[in-house]
């Protein structure tokens, strides 16, 4: 019986210690990710100031760093495929999980979780080849943002569509009893409840839109310095030029790289910040009634 | 704990011991591995598969991924030879952890400047009008200064559509290095394996990205290795070279190019904007980069017959995938070179 005590006590101890290590390497990864990718960028902002990331201007021979083209490129097809990608993802969760009869809802849901898993180079591959070339819509921020967006539907619903699940039954019935109609039902229940999730899963979409690299390198054109709200030019996005231009850079231009992706670090981080805070202010009076 | 049934470890035991009697097998032969320039690529193919023949036992693996991926994975020691369109940089020569290196020179190529212009089935084109179309200074067909090269030419009002390499390139280094050199006056961009092309252009994948660009739009006009140009169906303009003559790339405009150049002790030259009435001014050149000690006295004796080949039986498959092959002079220097690679006189632990 001691014997035993003992020994539970023990597994108990290393678990908690795994996990704790577990969290703290997760940590670890991050923190030198950020300080080894920021070292080795510090040459283009010695050279560059924060003319680096204020600059329209893309000059290698030169020595000449300015990402603003490329934040602008980034953002701007990331707005556009958030755009398109979020109202189909959010109508396909619903229907999915409050319109759809079981008998259609079911094998949708394992078609779209399924989907969910395939890697998104799959579908951006589908996209270049038929939006680029079969549609002609050639090689602009739109295109890049079409595909963008198909690339990221499949997470966004499936994620949505675990988080609008868990809306307690009873809240809906509650709603439908008092005289609701099926979208005022969602609309006082479902959406409420889901709100953080669903920031969530478009945050996680968003992060994936932001950061792909080859699809987006092979439609969004590689024009340089284009910083425009027209959705037919061709531009570029950061981890296109990371991809194009590694291969043969030298030294600053590398350095010049690597900044950019650690100003794509950043944005990130300042996203997801931002949703946080946005998803926690409009949580508190939404709570309890 | 599961017990196995002994035949099971037995069955396990003997095909452990198969695999590692094939290792021992299989490092009999050696194994070559080569990455780098993407435009010496298809000489490296089809040298290898013809090198093949006579050496059953020497593997070579040729990956491309650009100029400066060679040079850096050499520089590493992560491959035994690299391709590159351009030589190292003295700082990063310094950095390489095997030690002093070898240039051996294997092709010239023509870089043609393609374009797709109805009506026009020859252009002439000088360095000074290449840098303003690039520059997008000069942005139609019809005007003055492309007129005044080509007298009699029915040159047509549509507008000029510039397009370049969207990845970083050998192919824009010489091409802008070409126009840094003959256009010195006009040329604003620099050069470079990525330059600050005007926006209003456009950026294609590799050579066949490039190439693919000029053949789908009308008007049209952009630099790919003479290879991929043919291989596509393009048109390629004359080029006015120092002699003040209009060349066609060619294989032979290219080796015609290659006879006046001045080479340096270390094999190191550049092939752009060379003398003679002959040349074609846009020529790049490709060398392979070894390091001068070989520790492994096998691999090093494979490399040795490898370079010899490229050198010499190799040269001969070059103008049929439209290289040009070296000079004269150039081969056989380059061919004496091979005997400064000096290789550790101890044997690997291969037998």
């Amino acid at each position: 019986m001691i014997d035993l005590g003992a020994k539970r006590a023990y597994a108990d101890r290393a678990f908690r210690w795994m996990t704790a290590g577990a969290a703290g390497v997760v940590l670890l990864i991050l923190w030198l990710v950020a300080v080894t990718m920021t070292r080795r960028s510090l040459p283009v902002f010695r050279q560059m100031g924060l003319g680096f990331l204020t600059d329209r201007q893309w000059s290698p021979p030169d020595d000449i760093f300015g990402a603003l083209p490329f934040i602008w490129g980034t953002t701007f097809t990331a707005a556009l495929a958030i755009v398109i990608a979020v109202p189909i993802s959010l109508g396909l969760a619903l229907f999915m999980t409050q319109v759809a009869p079981p008998r259609l809802a079911k094998p949708l849901v394992s078609l779209i979780d399924l989907l969910a898993g395939v890697p998104s180079v799959v579908f951006g591959l589908w996209g270049v080849l038929v939006l680029s070339q079969h549609f002609n819509l050639g090689r602009s921020f739109l295109t890049a943002g079409v595909i963008l967006a198909i690339m990221i539907t499949p997470i966004i619903t499936s994620l949505s569509r675990e988080v609008i699940d868990t809306t307690p039954p009873g809240d809906k019935e509650g709603a439908l009893a008092m005289g609701a109609t099926r979208w005022e039902m969602i609309a006082a229940t479902v959406l409420p409840h889901s709100k953080g999730g669903l920031v969530g899963a478009v945050m996680l979409g968003l992060g994936r839109a932001m950061g792909e690299t080859i699809a987006a390198a092979l439609v969004i054109g590689s024009a340089l310095g284009q910083i425009t709200f027209d959705p037919f030019a061709s531009g570029n996005s950061m981890p296109a030029v990371i991809a194009n231009e590694w291969g043969e850079a030298q030294e600053l231009h590398k350095a010049a790289l690597i900044a950019l992706a650690v100003t794509l670090f950043a944005i990130t981080i300042v996203v997801n910040l931002t949703a946080t805070a946005i998803v926690q202010r409009s949580w508190r009076p939404g709570r309890g009634t | 704990m599961t017990t196995y049934p002994t035949k099971t470890l037995a069955a396990m035991f003997a095909a452990v011991a198969l695999a590692v009697a094939g290792l021992a097998y299989g490092a009999a032969g050696v194994t070559l591995n080569g990455s780098g320039s993407t435009l010496s690529k298809p000489f490296q193919e089809a040298a290898i598969e013809q090198f093949r023949k006579s050496h059953k036992q020497i593997t070579i693996n040729y990956g491309g991924g650009g100029s400066g991926k060679g040079r850096q994975d050499l520089a590493d020691m992560v491959v035994d030879f690299a391709g590159s369109d351009s030589p190292f940089k003295a700082s990063e020569a310094a950095k390489a952890k095997g030690g002093p290196i070898l240039y051996f020179p294997i092709l010239l190529s023509p870089i043609a400047l393609s374009y797709n212009v109805g009506g026009v089935d020859k252009l002439q084109l000088s360095a000074p009008t290449i840098a303003k179309i690039f520059q997008r200074e000069i942005k139609k067909w019809n005007d003055p200064t492309i007129a005044a090269e080509n007298p009699g030419a029915r040159l047509p009002d549509t507008a000029i559509v510039v397009a370049h390499r969207a990845d970083g390139s050998g192919t824009t280094q010489n091409f802008t290095e070409y126009l840094n050199t003959a256009a010195k006056k006009d040329w604003k961009l620099n050069s470079g394996s990525t330059v600050g092309w005007p926006s209003d252009t456009q950026a294609g994948q590799g050579n066949s990205g490039v190439a693919q660009i000029v053949k789908s739009t009308k008007g049209a006009i952009g630099y790919v290795d003479l290879s991929d140009a043919k291989a596509s169906g393009l048109k390629a303009a004359a080029i006015k070279n120092r002699s003040g003559k209009y060349v066609e790339p060619s294989p032979a405009a290219a080796s015609a190019a290659g006879e006046g150049i001045e080479v340096r002790d270390n094999l190191l030259f550049s092939a752009l904007d060379a003398k003679g009435d002959h040349a074609y001014p846009i020529t790049a050149q490709t060398w392979v980069i070894v390091y001068a000690r070989q520790v492994d006295q096998a691999k090093g004796e494979a490399l040795k017959a490898y370079l010899t080949y490229l050198l010499q039986d190799g040269q001969g498959l070059l103008t049929e995938i439209d290289y040009a092959p070296l000079p004269k002079r150039l081969q056989e220097r380059a061919v004496k070179q091979v005997d400064k690679i000096k290789v550790a006189a101890h044997a690997s632990l291969a037998p």
